[in-house]
């Protein structure tokens, strides 16, 4: 193979209290698709953020065809031809398209900016891209997955030698997806070196050339991709032995439910939410809800916590019918509810871990009711455990972890208030294989042997299959099938969703 | 709602037009009650009053447009015109020297200002706040009395009168609309003035997409600080004298000529001819009231005071109504 367009040899990057990389390598030629591949946490946005000046290294060295740079701000590593598309579209919703895609770089004509050639360009460019819309309009006008072609384009116009692509496709349907995809192709065949970073291992499969692991921070290995299969990628990421995966594959026995119903609807429905579902969810029993996109299933769930109000039909916890006027209602009656968009809607970042902990507790218990810094630490401390949160202390701040981690302490904060239904909505987006795994065996667990109640909203339907013993099944709002034992199958499923539609 | 509608509120000079009509509605109400409102000077003396204002208005955008906040712009006018008066008074320095060096000092202590917000990443609230009564305090420690300016030269200036039609503008005047000039140009045709707009949609976002954060918010608080000592002149002009108590709160009446004018306060959205139309339209206020007679003229603020209740309220809805699109058309997207 040719000399390499990137080297990264022996990087150290060492944050206050952890080791973020230690001695990794690096390789990327041109015309390559290589993906970087690890758990959360494992070090692959630091290798990222290194290499794209946002971070200084504190060791090793990198050379771009083969002359050695140290880009000190992303303005550095983008002078040397390295691009970043973030997760999260980094661009600025109050410029138009056309400006973000040239920021910093306009086409100038007398020292002043040539607005019709930045908005000619920038059509050129989205074109090539297959992207036709106004670039005089704001970029706020736009949904995210145009707003990431936007991001692309800007990124592939600041003659790149190479394109690191972190998590591009997380906010992408399938169409979009394609698209990326034959876009990031033809870039390749152009000669760009590109980084690939995605935790859907159908699309590194189906894209990358080549995969180098992480794990802690250290080097796990470099590989082609046609020879390393899935399992024992997994196998490698996890750092575990490839029989151990295959065990957790299939995972422990499920859950079984007692008699004893803790909640149940029947034809419950919700103004322009929800409008039929009755359901049992009894004590010990994993129930998932499942259903496409807008089915109606997280809405499910949110009248189940009183965030929702129950408008026709009735609820029923422990046998009693109740009105589940607010959450408030709810977490006094046991409900606990991680909810979907735990950015938004769950962390406070600002505050440390312990403090994230506490707070469904110290909300329950009211604000004035102080809770002693000693039961506080043992709470955090007791949970860290056996969650098997990584943080470096219960002190940090919890916008610092990986976002798996930042699940489990949102977890950890519900657990806290011992609940007797715990729902769980999408709790493993946007994590590894590893973490998601041990969610999932999380849920059965808390209802084997808490005999807790738990629902899983999920939608990856392989999950939900492996974690619950009953599955509901949505449709436009509707419950259409429910499925337990045998029938929880992923078919089970797709049949249910496909019912009835001829 | 009708989609045309829709798009008209979403395009980013809504607000802008919507003041301007605001400001041709009440000049046209001031047409039809008063005659006196026909007369051209009437529309010039909004301009030769409130030449100070403009300027600081110009200074303070560019802060607002960061997301941020100047308050120290109505004690900075107050210090510069202090200084020079004191400067004309006390020593034998020509005026166009005395100019030079309060205009340098108003500068200076806007970079000084900007340096402190961005190098220790510190809310520009506080550090203005401070900054303001600083300098508050300063020109209260040169004289706590008023300092009358003399020089012959400076009065010279205070008086010229340029003809336009059949009326005239002052000097404070020509300094503000060349201001306005400057500053619109720069803010929509250079990259300057692009990462200005780029830092306050997204302060993350423009470092990552490799854009001089740190140089852009100094050099705003900077333009913010010439600008007040820029206002602090042709306040002087028309005042000809230094007092202590100049410019009173006058910060506010820019942040509020600002957010009239279409800013929003976290940045990002905004631009000058807004900011124009918003002084303007406390000017007309004053007018108004004055040719009643009969009211006082704080009731200039209690109409704005209830203009900016409105104004932000309908910015707010403007907000929502944008997200709204973002969420309807990704929706579209999905399914």
């Amino acid at each position: 193979m040719a000399a390499a367009l990137l080297e990264m040899r022996n990087i150290d990057k060492v944050f206050p209290g952890v080791r973020a990389l230690s001695n990794v390598d690096f390789t990327l030629h041109a015309g390559e698709i290589h993906s970087l591949m690890g758990e959360n946490g494992a070090g692959k946005s630091t290798l990222v953020k290194v290499l794209t000046g946002v971070y200084p290294k504190d060791g090793g060295t990198i050379h771009l065809n083969g002359r050695e740079i140290s880009p000190k701000t992303p303005k550095e590593a983008q002078e040397e031809g390295i691009s970043t598309v973030y997760q999260e579209v980094n661009l600025c919703p109050n410029l138009t398209v056309a400006e973000n895609i040239f920021i910093g770089r306009e086409p100038r004509r007398f020292g002043f900016i040539d607005w019709k050639e930045v908005n000619r360009r920038s059509v050129e460019l989205l074109q090539k891209l297959d992207v036709d819309i106004d670039v005089n309009k704001t970029l706020d006008n736009y949904p995210v997955a145009i707003q990431q072609m936007v991001a692309i384009a800007r990124a592939v116009d600041v003659d790149a030698k190479i394109l690191i692509l972190d998590e591009p496709t997380s906010s992408l349907n399938e169409g979009e997806t394609a698209r990326l995809f034959k876009i990031v192709r033809q870039l390749q065949k152009q000669g760009m070196g590109i980084i690939f970073i995605s935790h859907f291992l159908e699309q590194i499969y189906e894209l990358c050339d080549h995969i180098t692991i992480l794990r802690n921070g250290e080097l796990v290995g470099s590989y082609e991709v046609a020879k390393l299969p899935r399992l024992e990628l997994i196998a490698r990421m996890v750092g575990k032995d490839l029989n151990d995966v295959k065990d957790m594959d299939k995972m422990a026995e499920k859950s079984v439910p007692s008699e004893e119903v803790f909640i149940e609807t029947d034809h419950a429905a919700s103004i322009g939410q929800i409008k039929d579902v009755s359901l049992q969810i009894h004590k010990g029993e994993v129930i998932g809800f499942a259903g496409l996109l807008g089915s109606g299933r997280t809405e499910t769930a949110e009248m189940l916590f009183g965030l929702k109000d129950v408008t026709g039909g009735q609820l029923k916890i422990n046998g009693k019918a109740e009105k589940l006027a607010n959450p408030m209602a709810a977490m006094k009656d046991g409900i606990a509810f991680c909810p979907e968009d735990r950015k938004l809607a769950g962390i406070i970042g600002d505050l440390t871990v312990r403090e994230n902990i506490i707070l469904a507790l110290q909300a329950m218990d009211g604000m004035f009711t102080h809770i002693p810094y000693s039961e506080q630490v043992k709470l955090a401390d007791q949970f860290i455990e056996k969650l098997r949160i990584k943080v470096s202390d219960r002190d940090q701040l919890i916008k610092n972890l990986s976002g798996g981690n930042q699940q489990k302490v949102i977890i950890a904060r519900w657990l806290a208030t011992h609940p007797q239904f715990l729902i769980l909505d999408e709790p493993t987006r946007g994590i590894d294989v590893g973490t998601k795994t041990e969610i999932q065996k999380m849920a059965v667990e808390l209802a084997k042997t808490e005999g807790m109640s738990v629902a899983f909203i999920s939608s990856e339907m392989d999950e939900m299959v492996r974690t619950c013993s009953k599955l509901i099944v949505m449709r436009d709002r509707r419950k259409v099938a429910e499925l337990t034992g045998e029938q929880v199958s992923s078919d089970g499923v797709m049949q249910a969703i496909a019912g009835g539609d001829n | 709602m009708n989609k045309k509608l829709g798009e008209i509120i979403a395009s980013k000079y809504f607000s802008f037009f919507v003041t301007v009509i605001l400001f041709a509605v009440l000049y046209g109400a001031g047409i039809a009650m008063y005659k006196g409102f026909m007369k051209p000077q009437v529309f010039l003396n909004l301009f030769i009053d409130n030449a100070a204002l403009i300027i600081v208005t110009v200074g303070i955008t560019f802060t607002l447009l960061i997301g941020g906040i100047d308050l120290s712009v109505g004690a900075v006018l107050a210090l510069t015109c202090m200084v020079l008066a004191w400067i004309l008074a006390n020593t034998g320095i020509p005026v166009f020297a005395a100019i030079f060096i309060v205009l340098l000092m108003g500068t200076l202590f806007g970079a000084l200002q900007g340096y402190i917000i961005a190098k220790f990443d510190l809310q520009p609230f506080i550090i203005t706040l401070a900054g303001m009564l600083f300098c508050r305090g300063m020109t209260a420690v040169i004289s706590r009395e008023t300092i009358n300016i003399t020089d012959p030269v400076f009065v010279a200036m205070a008086d010229f009168r340029l003809p336009v039609g059949p009326g005239f503008v002052s000097m404070g005047v020509l300094i503000a609309l060349a201001s306005l000039i400057i500053a619109a140009v720069v803010l929509g045709f250079t990259r300057f003035g692009r990462n200005i707009y780029a830092l306050g949609g997204s302060e993350s976002s423009a470092s990552l997409m490799g854009l001089p954060v740190f140089r852009t918010k100094v050099s705003v608080y900077t333009i913010s600080g010439f600008c007040s000592s820029l206002g602090g002149i042709a306040y002087a002009l028309m005042m000809l004298t230094g007092y202590n108590l100049h410019g009173m709160g006058m910060e506010m009446d820019a942040i509020a000529s600002t957010v009239i004018g279409g800013t929003l306060l976290t940045g990002g959205v905004g631009f000058i001819p807004g900011a124009l139309f918003g002084v303007l339209i406390q000017g007309v206020i004053l007018t108004f009231i004055s040719f009643q007679g009969t009211l006082s003229a704080w009731w200039t603020k209690i109409v704005v005071g209830a203009l900016l209740c409105v104004f932000i309220i309908m910015q707010a809805f403007i907000t929502e109504h944008k997200s709204k699109l973002t969420a309807q058309s990704s929706l579209e997207e999905n399914s």
